[in-house]
């Protein structure tokens, strides 16, 4: 109460100033006609100081003209706080995809949220070009012609990475002649079904041949190996195998999933390569050591740090690294390098992983990025692989915007190289 | 964009032009998008879907075709607006036999899902589909932003499209010699793999054009091939696994 009580003296004693502002010049004519009527006629300076009063009383009291217009220049001012305000500022705020377009749908303003979605649109930019899909087409018309004042469809976006937007068009006020297009993620939703199908489709595939063999082991050992603890020793080795390959197996699905389930990469976080690749290098020195392999470091100069997410491209290296000890494990060393790649159409940070073990015959390298495609069934089995190590380093470095490059030649090893943009 | 000209109805015209082929576009996108994904999920009725909607990109390309030749009667375009309008009918006309192409792959898949074809074939299937359908993205973004720069990287993707074709070429003729009741699935898959690389080609055209449109030169000739399916020979008997 005592605030309010405060705010309106305050605003009553504004009120009196602007009133006086306001009329400051009539009131200087009035003062400076009452001073020179007292320098010529004979008057008490009492009269005066009383003539200047009444002067400054009827300044102070309203004069109803410019006490509309200051009404009115509050109304304006209050109207303002939603009208002047700019509808940059305001898409800016949204958080989803906001895309503000005239009648022959061009663009007009995109905010950043469209921009990190959406690579490669800009105003000017007509809107039924970059958004070809028939559901698209059909939804820009319909609002366009007048038809709907505003209108939803579903739409999905197949590559690079899936996703899936629940968009709405509308028109902006009466007469602007602008409408907008705001764009829903529903991507989350839509794979965790997807992921669903995949899950059971890929495991129920890849774990019945571990399974079969477990199955037909217990068989055995119930029936003619019951009594030789030689064959159930041997026989119970190969089933701890197994299920530790199917272990290995769901744990490579599961992070596949994963990796399908997340949205877009989240802008903004930088990592660092040289600390990263250090890192997987310590975490896999047991390996190489067991393999008999040397890790040999060739790292540039300079700060190395790329847009990414830091987790994801440590799996990416280790996978790579993992891969280069295990099936390069003949040539004796496995060499790290990351360099400056500014020369391409896209400037970014090079690394390569190269190995000197037999290499992969051409046929094959096009291919080995396929969920479960091995180069040799055997080979992989022995080494615990599960088919599906290189497919999740695909799926990281297309979220990154990122290219592997393959290299080999029989014989004489292989480089893998991931190209990750600058920017 | 276009330079304004003093007749708006004429500028109206053009881009009328381009956003019909950008519906096009869109239409044989989401066309082979669903002839994939008939083949790998063996679904018969999405297959009758696309064959269907096949007609509507006819329809597309005849439009184009008229309202180009009534702009270039009435207009007589010079420069970049001739290019533009050229350019639209030799895309729509690309655009067109990558819709008969996914039409193609769509026909067969009621032949390929009669006997159940090993799981692998279709995945090599799908990522050979991925890099076209991505090629063909990219090419038709450029021609929505007119940033050639770009295609650069639109045609080293050919390259991976051959190089994935001749593997699956490899790996399908090997199914084939294993089994002669793997023939005839394997026989349309192969033609399914052949019309996707030829999308993949179509995709390589389109981005020919449109380097065309805003340079006005003719993109620099540097085109590899990496389809050696023409060199491959299998041996008449396999290696014993």
């Amino acid at each position: 109460m005592a605030d309010m009580g405060g705010t309106e003296q305050r605003s009553t004693a504004q009120l009196v100033a602007t009133r006086l502002w306001n009329s400051r010049w009539l009131l200087a004519a009035g003062i400076v006609a009452v001073l020179t009527v007292y320098g010529f006629a004979d008057m008490t300076g009492y009269v005066v100081l009383l003539a200047c009063a009444v002067l400054l009383f009827a300044a102070a009291m309203l004069p109803a003209g410019v006490a509309r217009q200051s009404a009115e220049d509050a109304a304006a001012i209050e109207a303002g706080g939603l009208q002047q305000l700019s509808g940059e500022y305001l898409a800016a705020a949204v958080a989803d995809p906001l895309i503000i377009f005239d009648r022959t749908a061009t663009i007009v303003h995109a905010n950043a949220a469209a921009f990190a979605a959406f690579g490669g649109i800009a105003p000017g930019m007509s809107l039924s070009l970059k958004f070809r899909a028939p559901e698209m087409q059909a939804l820009l018309d319909s609002i366009l012609s007048g038809a709907a004042a505003s209108d939803v469809v579903d739409y999905t976006e197949k590559l690079p990475v899936e996703r899936a937007y629940r968009v709405s068009a509308s028109s902006v006020g009466h007469g602007t002649d602008l409408y907008v297009l705001v764009f829903k993620d529903q991507s989350e939703a839509r794979r965790i079904d997807r992921m669903r199908a995949d899950f059971i489709a890929n495991a129920s595939h890849e774990l019945r041949t571990p399974l079969a063999s477990i199955s037909g082991f217990i068989e055995t050992l119930r029936g003619p190996a019951r009594n030789d603890p030689a064959a159930r020793e041997q026989f119970l080795q190969i089933m701890q195998n197994q299920t530790g390959r199917m272990a290995r197996l769901i744990d490579d699905l599961l992070s596949l999933s994963r990796l399908e389930m997340k949205p877009y990469l989240k802008p903004g976080t930088e990592v660092d390569l040289c600390q990263t690749l250090d890192s997987v290098i310590d975490s896999l020195g047991p390996l190489a050591r067991e393999n008999g392999v040397a890790i040999e470091r060739d790292f540039a100069e300079g700060p190395l740090n790329v847009p990414g997410d830091r987790d994801e491209l440590f799996q990416v290296f280790e996978n790579l690294l993992e891969n280069a000890c295990k099936y390069g494990q003949s040539g004796g060393r496995v060499v790290v390098t990351i360099s400056h790649s500014d020369d391409g159409p896209e400037p970014g940070i090079d690394v390569t992983i190269r190995d000197f073990g037999p290499g992969i015959p051409e046929e094959h390298i096009p291919r080995i990025t396929e969920r479960f495609y091995r180069v040799d069934v055997e080979n992989s089995r022995t080494q615990k692989g599960t088919g599906l190590g290189l497919s999740i380093v695909k799926h990281i470095l297309t979220r990154h915007n990122a290219r592997l490059s393959i290299k080999s030649e029989v014989g004489k090893g292989a480089a893998f190289t991931v190209h990750l943009p600058a920017h | 964009m276009q330079s304004v000209h003093i007749v708006s109805a004429y500028d109206e015209e053009l881009k009328y032009l381009s956003k019909r082929i950008a519906a096009m576009g869109g239409h044989a996108e989401r066309m082979v998008e669903q002839a994939i994904a008939a083949l790998v999920n063996a679904d018969p009725g999405l297959a009758q879907k696309v064959i269907r909607d096949d007609a509507v990109l006819d329809e597309g390309q005849r439009e184009i075709d008229d309202k180009a030749i009534i702009i270039i009667a009435k207009r007589q375009p010079m420069a970049t607006d001739l290019r533009e309008i050229v350019g639209a009918i030799r895309i729509s006309a690309d655009l067109e036999r990558v819709g008969d192409l996914g039409k193609n792959v769509a026909k067969r898949v009621v032949a390929v899902i009669e006997g159940r074809q090993p799981t692998s074939l279709f995945r090599g299937i799908e990522a050979l589909a991925d890099l076209a359908l991505t090629q063909l993205k990219e090419v038709l973004d450029v021609y929505a932003s007119r940033s050639v720069e770009k295609i650069g990287l639109v045609r080293d993707r050919d390259d991976q499209i051959d190089a994935v074709y001749t593997s699956l070429f490899r790996e399908l003729l090997t199914y084939m010699m294993e089994d002669p009741r793997n023939i005839t699935p394997c026989t349309h898959l192969l033609f399914c793999a052949k019309n996707i690389e030829r999308i993949g080609d179509h995709a390589t055209n389109i981005a020919e054009t449109i380097y065309y449109i805003v340079t006005g030169d003719q993109m620099p000739a540097e085109r590899p091939k990496g389809d050696k399916t023409d060199k491959i020979v299998l041996p008449a008997t396999l290696p014993a696994k």
